[in-house]
């Protein structure tokens, strides 16, 4: 684009220059040639011929000299040479005749040249030494005699021009500081140009010879072949690269060069272009800034924010969130913290009471559990100083408070009362159901020595305020110390082994009956059994048979009785051990889901 | 004391000058060369600037040549000891009765061609026939007539005058040129090498050598070692010259400035250029400075054919080789 405008700028400041440079030419060219147009037309004797001559070398101020060159015996034909020619000399007009002398007008340039091509021409330009050294060109017009349809060659009229004017104009071309324009011949002579010495003294082409450039070569062609460019060139002056505009001076066929310094043209568009480059640079740094304070006011609440997620993380719910500032993303995201702290704050608040119920909860439980197992008689060996029997009971308690009850306590001297039960269901209510139901056998039993009727008698008790509609399974015996006699009633409960020494251990034949606490008016049977000294029973409940295993399998009596069957043990202590031992096994550690209650005794006679 | 100090003082002027009482024993001589100062003579300018006709006990002057001082007229009339001519031009002179003798022949080729526009439909010396060609007098006109005689042309001969503008504005078809200067002249002109014919007679059997070193039978006679040193001299002057060429080129036109003479150093030197290879053809074994009987034979044969002279000079009598009698 700038280069476009240099284009544009340059071809109308050569244009211009040229259009000068033309206007002169062709004032001072139609002087010779009205002097050929007179003298191919008219007559006229050798004194009218110099005083017209002289006349148009006195008119014409552009014009320095002016010659009518005929040829050999042309005007005359005495004289074989005849050139008349009038010049201007220190202000005189001063005449001399060519053809007089060495001076062989024939052979120069100005005469032959115009001869040879049948029409006026420029000469190259030259320096007359004689006038003062003055540039000056010769423009030459051939003139002809016409007759008898013939043209025939007569001569040539010259006009001698001083260049001087063409010199100041070229050279008052300034472009810039450093910009100028040339002008060369039609040879490629330098006619006009700020280094004098290349003046007239060389061609483009020898600079160009001089530089080893044969671009330079060629341009300078394309410029005397009257070619008008715009190419890019080094200054001769300032060895600046400049652009170069030339164009022809159609007149003469020389061409006139204007040099642009491109530097200096560019001066400006640099200047400019280093201002924004500047406020380029400036407007990027406050940008930079600008996005460091926007970015800071969107991560400085979220790091606020991460830091108190940070605390809120480990679990400072009390934190004081940053407040919310804005209605954005963060102000949207600040608000679900506050919102999420205040819901984690109140969960973890009532999380934290409902553990402490639970936790109270289960601490009373705990001592329920305490409390039940109290109740239970776990001083072993009970009774010491009596030889006649050995008893051994244990309850494994489930992880919930269950409802298994073992006791067996001395009716009399000869009397030995024992009874295992359990209660239906768990937890608190099967422990104080638990803790009614031995109250009430405890209660009952030391009074009563058939067993049928203390069963009869607790269920009676139970089923008075058994408003929970739960219930228990029982079984309970009396061992008549001296007889050996087991006197036994059931109520639901699972029927418990009888171990007789030497024989296999086989279930006792237990009297049906309803579980207690359901029907008030049921009624027990009492059976009996006779047991040798050696022999024992062995209580359980469900909670033996229904130990499961890993794999879901109950531990089932058929297991127990063999367990039972390849029992060693003596003492019902130690096979109450193994039993649990085996249990234990076959559970893989499995916790108890119900309690496991074991009741043995062994019936040693009177010789113990 | 003071006479004690004088003649200290002379002894080492006398001892620290050599030179000075060399020069009681330097033979005056001069040169005219056939024309101004160009690296035409680039030779006998550096052979004097570098002290070389001093080496030779010679106190050389070498006076202003030009188109108003014929060197064959001063050497006629003995303004000049020594000048250069063309060998066409000192034939001439000799059969004339002028009895010069030639004591070198400086180039071995001639350097005179005929140029032409191919845009002119030129490319061989046929497509001459009809066309206009400039020549220009005399001897330069020689060889160009017997080539077209040998190449039966007919053209129409234009007088040349000392440009090639006739020529660069098409008012003739082909021009007369001398290698070293015209041509390049219009090379320099914006005509490339390849938009031109070019004509070398030497190509075309017409070898006309041209400057060499002549001077009179007399003044040989008398001193023939001054001759013949200013020969060594002139001839060492060259070779510093080729293998020298900035400086050379420095030297010649040190002289065109003085002559007021316009002097453009590019032409200076494609000029001193042309002259090595006119003087020391590439091609050619050649012993610098001796004028081959054959070149001889053939430019004095075509002179007489040309009615130029009447008779052809002995050229035992007109060449004196002069190896081994130069002194230094």
């Amino acid at each position: 684009m700038i280069e476009k405008n240099v284009e544009d700028n340059a071809r109308n400041l050569v244009q211009t220059t040229v259009n000068r440079i033309e206007t002169v030419l062709l004032s001072v060219q139609k002087i010779p040639e009205s002097l050929a147009c007179f003298l191919e037309n008219s007559s006229y004797s050798r004194e009218e011929l110099l005083h017209i001559l002289r006349v148009v070398v006195e008119n014409n101020k552009e014009i320095y000299g002016s010659a009518i060159a005929f040829e050999p015996y042309g005007f005359d034909r005495k004289s074989q040479y005849f050139a008349p020619y009038y010049y201007k000399c220190d202000g005189l007009t001063e005449f001399t005749d060519l053809g007089k002398g060495s001076y062989r007008y024939l052979d120069w340039d100005w005469y032959q040249i115009p001869k040879e091509l049948n029409r006026p021409d420029w000469s190259e330009p030259f320096f007359d030494v004689e006038g003062g050294n003055i540039l000056m060109a010769t423009y030459s017009v051939p003139f002809y005699r016409k007759g008898g349809g013939k043209r025939e060659f007569m001569g040539i009229v010259t006009a001698d021009v001083s260049l001087r004017w063409l010199e100041e104009v070229a050279s008052s071309i300034k472009v810039l500081q450093t910009g100028y324009g040339f002008l060369i011949s039609k040879n490629g002579t330098i006619v006009t140009h700020p280094l004098k010495n290349l003046i007239m003294n060389e061609t483009l082409f020898g600079v160009a010879e001089a530089r080893e450039d044969s671009g330079f070569r060629e341009i300078g062609r394309k410029m005397i072949r009257g070619e008008t460019g715009f190419v890019p060139f080094r200054s001769l002056v300032s060895e600046k690269q400049c652009w170069m505009y030339y164009t022809p001076i159609p007149a003469n066929g020389w061409s006139l060069a204007v040099l642009f310094p491109q530097d200096e043209f560019m001066a400006d568009i640099n200047r400019l272009c280093r201002i924004v480059i500047l406020l380029g640079i400036i407007g990027l740094f406050l940008l930079s800034i600008a996005i460091v304070l926007i970015s800071r006011s969107i991560t400085n609440p979220l790091r606020a924010m991460a830091k108190a997620t940070e605390k809120i993380a480990i679990g400072n719910l009390d934190i004081e969130l940053p407040p919310i500032k804005s209605q954005d993303e963060v102000g949207k995201l600040t608000s679900s913290f506050h919102y999420m702290k205040s819901s984690l704050k109140q969960y973890i608040q009532e999380l934290t009471e409902t553990t402490a119920a639970k936790e109270r909860i289960e601490s009373e439980l705990k001592i329920a559990h305490d409390i039940q197992m109290s109740f239970l008689p776990k001083r072993f060996p009970p009774f010491p100083d009596r030889r006649e029997f050995e008893i051994y009971a244990t309850l494994e308690p489930a992880k919930e408070v269950g409802g298994d009850l073992y006791d067996f306590f001395l009716i009399s001297d000869d009397h030995l009362f024992c009874s295992i039960g359990d209660v239906s269901g768990k937890g608190v209510p099967a422990a104080l159901f638990m803790a009614v139901t031995k109250t009430l056998m405890k209660r009952i039993g030391e009074h009563m020595i058939d067993p049928s009727e203390v069963l009869a008698r607790v269920n009676q008790e139970l089923c008075l305020e058994n408003d929970s509609t739960m219930f228990v399974t029982v079984f309970c015996g009396v061992l008549n110390l001296k007889t050996g006699e087991f006197r036994f009633s059931n109520a639901g409960h699972n029927p418990p082994l009888i171990l007789r020494t030497g024989k296999n251990p086989e279930w006792l034949q237990v009297p049906e009956g309803l579980l207690m606490g359901v029907v008030e008016d049921t009624i027990y049977k009492t059976e009996r059994v006779f047991l040798n000294p050696g022999d024992g029973i062995l209580l359980y409940t469900d909670g033996v048979t229904e130990a499961m295993s890993k794999e879901k399998i109950a531990y089932s009596e058929r297991k127990l009785m063999s367990t039972i069957k390849e029992s060693k043990s003596g003492t019902p202590e130690e096979l109450i051990r193994e039993v649990m031992q085996s249990i234990k096994e076959f559970a893989e550690g499995e916790p108890p889901s119900d309690d496991i209650t074991l009741l043995a005794f062994q019936f040693n006679g009177k010789k113990g | 004391m003071v006479r004690i100090l004088c003649f200290f003082l002379m002894l080492i002027f006398s001892g620290a000058s050599p030179v000075d009482a060399a020069q009681e024993i330097l033979r005056k001589a001069s040169l005219i060369p056939q024309w101004s100062p160009q690296a035409q003579f680039a030779g006998y300018y550096v052979a004097y600037e570098k002290g070389m006709y001093r080496r030779y006990h010679m106190d050389l002057t070498i006076l202003p040549g030009g188109p108003h001082s014929p060197s064959s007229e001063f050497l006629e009339k003995r303004k000049a000891d020594f000048s250069t001519l063309w060998l066409s031009t000192a034939i001439q002179k000799r059969s004339q009765g002028l009895k010069l003798v030639n004591i070198a022949q400086i180039l071995q080729r001639s350097a005179l061609m005929l140029v032409a526009k191919k845009s002119r439909g030129i490319y061989k010396p046929e497509d001459m026939d009809g066309k206009k060609v400039g020549l220009w007098r005399a001897e330069f006109q020689i060889q160009p007539k017997a080539f077209f005689k040998k190449y039966r042309l007919h053209v129409k001969v234009i007088p040349q005058s000392y440009s090639v503008n006739l020529f660069l504005r098409e008012g003739i078809d082909v021009a007369s040129a001398m290698w070293y200067n015209e041509y390049h002249t219009i090379l320099n002109s914006g005509l490339n090498p390849k938009d031109l014919t070019t004509i070398f007679f030497y190509e075309h059997g017409l070898n006309f050598p041209e400057d060499g070193i002549y001077t009179l039978e007399e003044t040989f006679k008398k001193d023939p070692s001054l001759s013949c040193a200013f020969v060594k001299a002139s001839i060492e002057g060259w070779q510093y010259a080729f293998s020298h060429p900035e400086e050379a080129l420095d030297i010649v036109l040190k002289y065109m400035l003085r002559a007021g003479v316009p002097a453009n150093r590019v032409h200076q030197r494609w000029m001193l250029n042309r002259m090595k290879e006119l003087i020391l053809p590439s091609d050619q074994q050649i012993s610098v400075g001796k004028l081959q009987p054959s070149d001889y034979g053939r430019v004095a044969q075509e002179l007489k054919e040309s009615n130029f002279i009447k008779m052809i000079p002995d050229y035992q009598s007109f060449f004196v080789e002069c190896d081994n009698r130069a002194e230094k």
